[in-house]
């Protein structure tokens, strides 16, 4: 089992003491330079200064670096892609730099790693402090060996004199066990992409071997010293998220049979512990306890869509250009649908998993966040305590896309540790995983979508319904009584420019924004991997294929004539190229045969990145089973450090789309969410998994974009576009399920 | 209350309730990172080991069932293969933990331990499996990452590099 720091963790305040390093960061005061990109380090209490260099980066006496990131590893790879950035700009091997553990107090505060932000936003900090860190060691070189700094080179981070054979010095000999103390400049030369070795080459990921061998330590695996097994107690599947849970009577005796079983209560919050982890199984699902359970839910999925149009909701006119009423009653061809999304879930492999430990005026939280110094935040609101006496430190679960429940387990943890006095290990049980998430919302939206007689769109209006994100956990609603609450509209919560009609060129473009109260009847929501993009292109990339058909043309060409720019035109022709992609109008062809095939072609983004893709599908039109049998996805993400990974990506999300498409829906009672398991809410299988054919689309002279979540958008609606390409009919709903299909089939 | 099994070749005695799953045994009192939880349902794939040779979901197998058989995790792979294949001494890896690293096929990586052992005991009954076979095999082994396409290419990976497959 794992020691509290395994070999790949570096104790900053050790080291600090021992005088061993050299520390370079980053300063992010503004107007520090054109090149300082957006985003970045938070500075705050409790919390690396941004404004040190030994924030970022140290050197070790024996000529190795570590890097402090604060991006966590979520199994995309980041932590050796971050490492590719620095080694390049250090001059070292990658087998000269480490990433150190992620941990409040050790690590800068980067924000979430959401977003795909890790090498987006923390790429270009990690190329300039290592820049810095390059000059100000050549500048020590300089002096030692007597050699102006033009004529140093640098290799595996020995510095060598130009025509000087064995005149050299190590970063390690000229640094280590001394601290730097040179000030971030963001001015440092970085490389030309051009002389680039290290970024933009598919090396392995350094986690791998240890996954595979079974030496990796997953948060899942962390015991320590005296601690016990604790499992929540709530009811089986959330209800409506303003209700909470409420507790009208608990029978402590249900359990006294279990060996050292006992309840923890704090107010609403009803956890077990027990020394041994299968006792605290048993006594979760033994304990008996009788919940208030309104019935406060809609009466089945339509009535929720419903509900949600006819709820007060808060509008906004994102964008409105041009004159779209009177381009629409212009127009030659007009589409006008209503489209369905439903609730999905985050559904982790790995239920996420906590250790407390919760002293008197101290806390050590050991998580799978995404965001540290957030949780961090969180554990002191339940835990009453200031910020500065908390903890967290990371450890990778399962694959999270997006805020699952992982502060609430780690909440849960935090209130059992200081209930008890003892560190406690909360696991969710995968039915508090799945029916307890923090689901990515519903949304409902009305398209109109128009074209001129020469295929050319010329208006485009998008309605939107949705609710935000859910701020209070269920541990802080429970435990600590916080009233549920929501966040603002922002970027992925709601409609934009970007994720809404910003791929095409539009002279008339209209978006209005219904926040829909979510506190009324509606599930917790959080960010789902391409949150809202998923629901918008399945809505509007599907009317842009009615309008294609309408044109009597075929879609591909139809959209390479609408598209918004060149990065727009070139990932768009990447997707097509891959799919031999040959013209012709959709649903040509129909075949009256039992399996019919299709083809569908879509666009689409997250925040920054250009996805396109093409998905080849059969339907069975007896059962109504649809197989996604191909699918290419291309994506433009700007500068690509490590094309491997991006494809691995692109892999990963053609496949969940397909998942997301085809299976995934929140289903529920009057009182409960009632999908709480695989069986219950499926996902797609190896034996229905596409073959897929990644494309990256290299623009290594621009800015790193996000590579996580943009070709999600494009995969979904290629696939609904697909079906009709296969039937001639249109789905409206998803998930596409045998059912759906089957009704669909037999209205036409 | 003491049970008997066999771990990765090595028997021991046990002291834990004879109902108690495998799998909390192998986490806990054994502390093996391989096996791990997922649904407690039977229904993943997360917690698989092998039971002489047979692929198990170790989360719903009660430590009684498997008294006096032998037991291999992810961490036993290697020389349960050398023990199969009557090689000198153990690989450092697995022919399929060596391919999935080759092929990087993973993510996240936790289910990676169901799709490793249920591969291995694939390999080790059809040493040539088509990609229907592998699919087939496969499909009890869930994949949130969605990694699958490269977890077939690591298992034809395997089948080569152990002199079989195409």
């Amino acid at each position: 089992m794992s020691s509290e720091f395994p070999a790949t963790t570096f104790p900053r305040r050790d080291f600090l003491k021992a005088g061993g390093a050299l520390l370079v960061g980053l300063t992010f005061a503004p107007g520090v330079g054109a090149q300082q990109p957006p985003g970045g380090a938070i500075a705050g209490p409790f919390t690396p200064d941004p404004e040190q260099l030994d924030t970022w980066i140290a050197i070790h006496a024996d000529n190795t670096a570590t890097i402090f990131l604060g991006y966590v590893e979520l199994g995309q790879g980041n932590s050796t892609a971050l490492l590719q950035i620095a080694a390049e700009e250090l001059d070292l091997d990658m087998s000269q730099v480490l990433a150190a553990r992620v941990e409040t107090g050790k690590s800068p505060n980067q924000g979430g790693t959401n977003a795909s932000a890790s090498i987006n936003r923390g790429g270009p900090r990690i190329r300039l402090a290592a820049a810095d860190a390059r000059q100000a060691l050549l500048s020590r070189a300089s002096e030692r060996l007597g050699a102006p700094v033009e004529r140093l080179t640098v290799s595996r981070g020995v510095v060598s004199v130009a025509g000087t054979p064995g005149q050299t010095v190590t970063y390690g000999a000229l640094i280590g066990d001394r601290r730097f103390d040179v000030p971030y400049t963001g001015k440092a030369p970085v490389k030309d992409y051009r002389d680039h070795k290290v970024v933009g080459a598919s090396l392995p990921r350094n986690d791998i071997p240890a996954k595979a061998s079974g030496k990796y330590v997953y948060m899942q695996h962390v015991r320590v010293p005296g601690m016990l097994h604790g499992r929540v107690v709530r009811p089986r599947g959330q209800g409506a998220y303003g209700d909470g849970a409420r507790v009208v009577r608990l029978d402590a005796d249900s359990i006294r049979d279990i060996p050292g079983a006992r309840v923890v209560r704090r107010r609403d919050f009803v956890g077990v512990v027990a020394s041994e982890e299968w006792n605290a199984v048993r006594a979760a699902q033994q304990l008996r306890v009788t919940w208030d359970q309104p019935e406060s839910l809609p009466t089945s999925p339509a009535a929720l869509f419903e509900r949600m149009r006819a709820a007060k909701t808060i509008d906004s006119v994102v964008m409105d250009r041009g004159g779209v009423d009177a381009a629409f009653a212009a127009a030659r061809h007009v589409v006008s649908h209503r489209f369905d999304s439903p609730y999905q879930i985050h559904a982790g492999f790995g239920p996420n998993c906590a250790i407390a430990d919760v002293k008197a005026d101290s806390a050590v939280v050991m998580c799978s966040t995404q965001g540290p110094y957030a949780t961090r935040a969180k554990i002191a609101d339940v835990l009453e305590m200031p910020e500065g006496n908390i903890t967290v430190r990371y450890y990778e679960g399962s694959g999270t896309f997006g805020r699952s429940c992982y502060d609430d387990v780690a909440q849960a943890a935090a209130v059992m540790s200081q209930e008890t006095g003892a560190p406690v290990r909360v696991q969710f049980m995968r039915w508090d995983e799945h029916g307890w998430d923090n689901f990515g919302p519903a949304h409902t939206a009305d398209v109109k979508i128009a074209a001129n007689a020469d295929g050319k769109l010329v208006a485009y209006e998008y309605h939107g319904w949705q609710h935000t994100w859910s701020v209070t956990e269920t541990t802080a609603q429970l435990a600590a009584g916080r009233a549920a609450s929501e966040g603002q509209d922002g970027r992925a919560q709601s409609l934009t420019p970007t994720n809404t009609g910003e791929m095409y060129a539009l002279p008339n473009w209209r978006i209005v924004n219904h926040r829909v109260p979510g506190l009324q009847g509606y599930f917790k929501g959080a960010p789902l991997r391409s949150p809202l993009d998923l629901a918008i292109s399945f809505g509007a990339e599907q009317v842009v294929d009615e309008l294609a058909y309408l044109a009597d043309m075929d879609p591909y060409i139809f959209r390479r004539q609408n598209m918004n720019g060149d990065r727009w035109l070139a990932v768009l022709n990447a997707a097509a190229e891959a799919a031999k992609w040959s013209p012709r109008k959709a649903a040509a062809a129909l075949s009256k045969s039992r399996v019919v095939r299709g083809r569908g072609i879509a666009v689409g983004t997250h925040l920054s990145s250009y996805g396109a893709a093409v998905a080849e599908i059969e339907v069975d039109r007896n059962t109504g089973v649809i197989v996604a049998k191909r699918m290419y996805g291309a994506i433009e993400a700007g500068q690509i450090v490590n094309p491997g990974f991006v494809e691995n990506q692109i892999s990963g999300m053609l496949v969940q789309a397909a998942s997301r498409m085809l299976k995934e829906e929140v289903t529920f009672s009057r009182t409960n969410v009632t999908s709480v398991d695989w069986v219950s809410y499926p996902i797609l299988r190896c034996s229905e998994a596409p073959e897929v054919f990644p494309v990256v689309v290299k623009r290594q002279d621009q800015p790193s974009t996000g590579v996580g979540e943009e070709v999600i958008a494009a995969a979904a609606a290629a696939i609904a576009n697909a079906f009709f390409d296969a039937t001639g009919v249109r789905l409206r709903e998803h998930p596409m399920t045998p059912s759906r299909v089957m009704s669909a089939l037999r209205r036409a | 209350m003491a049970t008997t099994l066999t771990v990765n070749q090595r028997t021991q005695s046990i002291d834990a309730a004879p109902d108690t799953p495998l799998l909390y045994i192998l986490s806990n009192n054994l502390e093996l990172q391989g096996p791990r939880f997922g649904c407690g349902l039977a229904q993943c794939g997360s917690c698989s080991v092998l039971v002489d040779g047979v692929e198990i979901r170790s989360c719903v197998t009660p430590l009684s069932a498997v008294a006096g058989k032998s037991v291999t995790t992810l961490e036993g792979l290697p020389a349960w293969y050398a023990q199969q294949n009557r090689l000198a001494s153990a690989p450092e890896l697995h022919p399929l933990q060596q391919a999935v690293i080759d092929e990087q096929a993973m993510q996240c990586g936790y289910c990676y331990n169901g799709q490793i052992i249920k591969g291995a005991e694939l390999l080790s009954k059809n040493p040539q499996p088509t990609v229907e076979q592998i699919r087939t095999a496969m499909n009890g082994h869930l994949c949130r990452c969605a990694t699958y396409p490269r977890m077939i290419k690591a298992i034809q990976r395997a089948s080569r590099a152990m002199g079989g497959g195409r």
